[in-house]
């Protein structure tokens, strides 16, 4: 407890959603630690909890108990402006259905979250950050097209220049390659692999497939609202092998 | 989130559905534009209506003397002295509220032209700005007299269509002489017709003449023939008929026979200062909706002039055609609130037509707030963004409107050649009402919008 804090901590964290008079626990005292850099993948079957843990983890839920330490800070009962402020300059997220504005260039989508940035972004500047990223996810021709002129690997791909526009130390990934065939897939989780090797952004991917699994350094496997297993690297292929 | 940026954000969300946006403003559209329409046609016979009771006398003020009274007994109005022509000059000039203003001086005597002669209902004194004041501008023969003849208090006079019936049979009056009281007065002019006034009393029964004339050669030489002719102050000519006020020191505008006394010789030989005064002013206020005001000035004006201290009755009455006024207020009063009813109802009915394709637009979009909440829009940023889309949305109807409703009432002017009155209160009500209905009906929609929980939003299918 003592040592250096990580990047993302969190402490006993319990959430409960109460449905017609009837608590029901969906996290029961998850506690997690997340260090900068880590590439790590949020494993669990569908009903396990992980979509909630991912929630609270990218501040858009709060835990009904538990602390959350992000960057030194206790975040778990912060007011919702506040969170929206976090979320806008430290994460970055991707969704398996992309959620692109439709009929809007790329370049629209990609500068959207940039004009609820807290300080004020020149349109120029704006536009110029916006075709840096599309070139670096690769997609430098493709600035003036609407989504439905992509192709879903180049959407997701729109969608990870848009998480990544306010430069975020974190990125959540929420079943990304959901949609997409497994070549796409491939190439996307690469771009993943890519951005943490070389940018040195914590990705926290979120799925249920173990090839997806595979392409992370450290797999954190939940299971009724509990973690069950934290593994690195070298325990992923023993689980693989079950 | 700048302003700039929240309105392009608008507009590239209704770029998206533009056939859409078109028909929820169609509302609007036609809400303003019936409204503008309808205000500059309503203006426009409003003002026509007004202008017509107007020359029935509608704005016309009277100003009479006081009351006399004398050992509690009371005479009625304009049976005390106090009204003069400085007052008359002094109300044209000071009170910005009365466009014209004419004295008058009133006669009830024979009139006698030939072997005829006619008693008329009115013979007045007064002076050219009489026309104006009674709106009587209109000359069936010959000309008005002018303010030359009422300065040489000349014996010129203008008769009214009953008199030229009665006393010319159709001939031409101008020219001619008629006697008033045996003096003779030459024909200028015969006023047009203007039939009976409201009490059905004949207006076409008048003679009227300079209010000098009448003031100092018909009503004078009745009043004041005895200590008159007795008077030191008359020259030479007295010797002429004592039924003719021949005392040409009184009339206006000539000099002076004697030098003027300095103050000491009039402080020490205190003669009673002959008092001209007329028995009526008649005013005209700029419109009927300065009548208020005019008669405030003018009260303000004599009340100085009388030396009246603050707690003295007013030595004057002033009477207005409130009766008309009153009517003609409640006419466009009607008018315009039962165009406020139609203004409201459509805009209530294209407001319902906003608020519903907004809560369409926000289930719609349910997702993309979902998003834009992730990416850090917080809730005021998502309900700013939907009131600017539907503020954008009634403006732009507003716009489209107003254009339209100066198109149609133009075009109304221009084929069925209705009066018409351009109204910028109106236009600038409509843009007014167009956003605010924007608001209002656009507040809820966005309320729903930014009270969304973004992890519903963004799985909401």
């Amino acid at each position: 407890m003592d040592d250096p804090m990580a990047l993302i901590e969190l402490r006993r964290i319990v959430k409960t959603y109460r449905i017609a008079d009837m608590d029901v626990p969906v996290l029961k005292g998850v506690s997690l630690r997340i260090e900068s850099g880590e590439l790590v993948a949020l494993m669990g079957s569908s009903g396990s909890g992980k979509s909630t843990l991912m929630n609270i983890l990218g501040c858009l839920d709060r835990p009904t108990s538990g602390e959350y330490w992000f960057d030194h800070k206790e975040i778990a009962r912060l007011p919702a402006d506040e969170r929206a402020l976090l979320r806008n300059r430290c994460m970055g997220f991707v969704f398996q259905s992309f959620n692109l504005l439709p009929r809007a260039s790329a370049l629209e989508n990609v500068t959207m979250p940039l004009s609820y940035a807290a300080h004020y972004i020149s349109d120029r500047e704006a536009r110029q950050r916006a075709s840096e990223m599309l070139r670096r996810v690769g997609l430098k021709d493709r600035m003036e097209h609407e989504p439905s002129q992509l192709s879903g690997g180049q959407q997701q791909r729109v969608a990870i220049a848009r998480a990544l526009i306010n430069r975020p130390p974190v990125l959540f990934a929420d079943e990304p390659t959901g949609n997409l065939d497994s070549h796409t897939s491939n190439e996307v989780l690469q771009m993943f692999e890519e951005l943490n090797r070389e940018d040195g952004i914590t990705i926290i991917l979120v799925t249920h497939d173990a090839a997806v699994a595979r392409h992370a350094r450290r797999v954190i496997r939940i299971a009724d609202g509990l973690i069950v297993d934290s593994d690195t690297e070298s325990s992923l292929q023993s689980a693989e092998g079950k | 989130m700048k302003i700039h940026r929240i309105l392009r954000t608008a507009l590239q969300a209704l770029r998206r559905n533009p056939m859409r946006a078109m028909l929820t403003t169609l509302g609007i559209v036609i809400g303003v534009g019936a409204v503008i329409a309808m205000m500059e046609i309503g203006n426009g016979s409003s003002a026509a209506v007004q202008k017509s009771i107007a020359s029935m006398g509608a704005n016309t003020i009277l100003v009479l003397p006081g009351t006399a009274a004398s050992g509690g007994i009371s005479f009625g109005f304009g049976t005390s002295v106090t009204l003069t022509p400085q007052d008359y000059e002094a109300i044209v000039r000071e009170c910005p509220a009365v466009v014209s203003a004419a004295p008058v001086v009133r006669a009830r005597t024979q009139v006698v032209y030939g072997n005829r002669n006619w008693v008329p209902n009115t013979i007045e004194g007064a002076t050219p700005s009489f026309q104006q004041v009674r709106n009587w501008t209109d000359m069936a023969d010959g000309e008005f007299f002018s303010n030359r003849d009422v300065l040489n208090a000349n014996k010129v006079c203008v008769l009214g269509q009953t008199i030229v019936r009665e006393l010319f049979q159709g001939e031409s009056p101008v020219g001619k002489e008629i006697r008033i009281k045996n003096i003779s007065f030459r024909v200028v002019g015969v006023l047009a017709s203007k039939g009976a006034n409201m009490m059905g009393m004949d207006q076409d029964d008048i003679v009227l003449a300079p209010w000098t004339t009448i003031k100092y050669r018909v009503t004078g030489s009745m009043l004041t023939s005895n200590n008159q002719s007795s008077s030191s102050s008359s020259t030479s000519n007295s010797s002429t008929s004592t039924s003719v006020n021949t005392l040409n020191t009184l009339y206006p505008g000539q000099q002076s026979l004697y030098p003027a006394q300095s103050t000491t010789q009039a402080a020490d030989n205190p003669i009673s200062v002959r008092f001209t005064y007329i028995d009526q002013i008649l005013a005209n206020a700029a419109s009927t909706a300065e009548i208020p005001s005019a008669i405030r000035q003018i009260t303000a004006t004599l009340r100085e002039r009388h030396h009246l201290r603050d707690g003295e009755d007013d030595d004057f009455n002033i009477r207005d055609m409130t009766e008309m006024t009153r009517m003609l207020t409640s006419t466009t009063h009607l008018m315009t609130n039962l165009l406020l009813c139609v203004a409201l109802i459509s805009l209530l009915v294209g407001g319902v037509g906003i608020m519903n394709i907004m809560l369409v637009s926000v289930t719609e979009r349910t997702r993309e707030i979902g998003l834009r909440m992730a990416v850090g829009a917080r809730a005021r940023d998502i309900l700013r963004q939907f009131l600017v889309e539907s503020v954008v949305l009634c403006l732009v109807g507003g716009g489209v409107g107003i254009v339209l409703g100066h198109g149609g009432s133009y075009l109304v002017q221009m084929l069925l050649h209705w009066p018409v009155q351009n109204s910028p209160g109106a236009i600038a009500a409509a843009v007014i009402v167009s956003a605010s209905v924007g608001v209002v009906f656009g507040y809820y929609p966005a309320w729903r919008a930014s009270r969304l929980d973004p992890i519903d939003a963004l799985r909401y299918e």
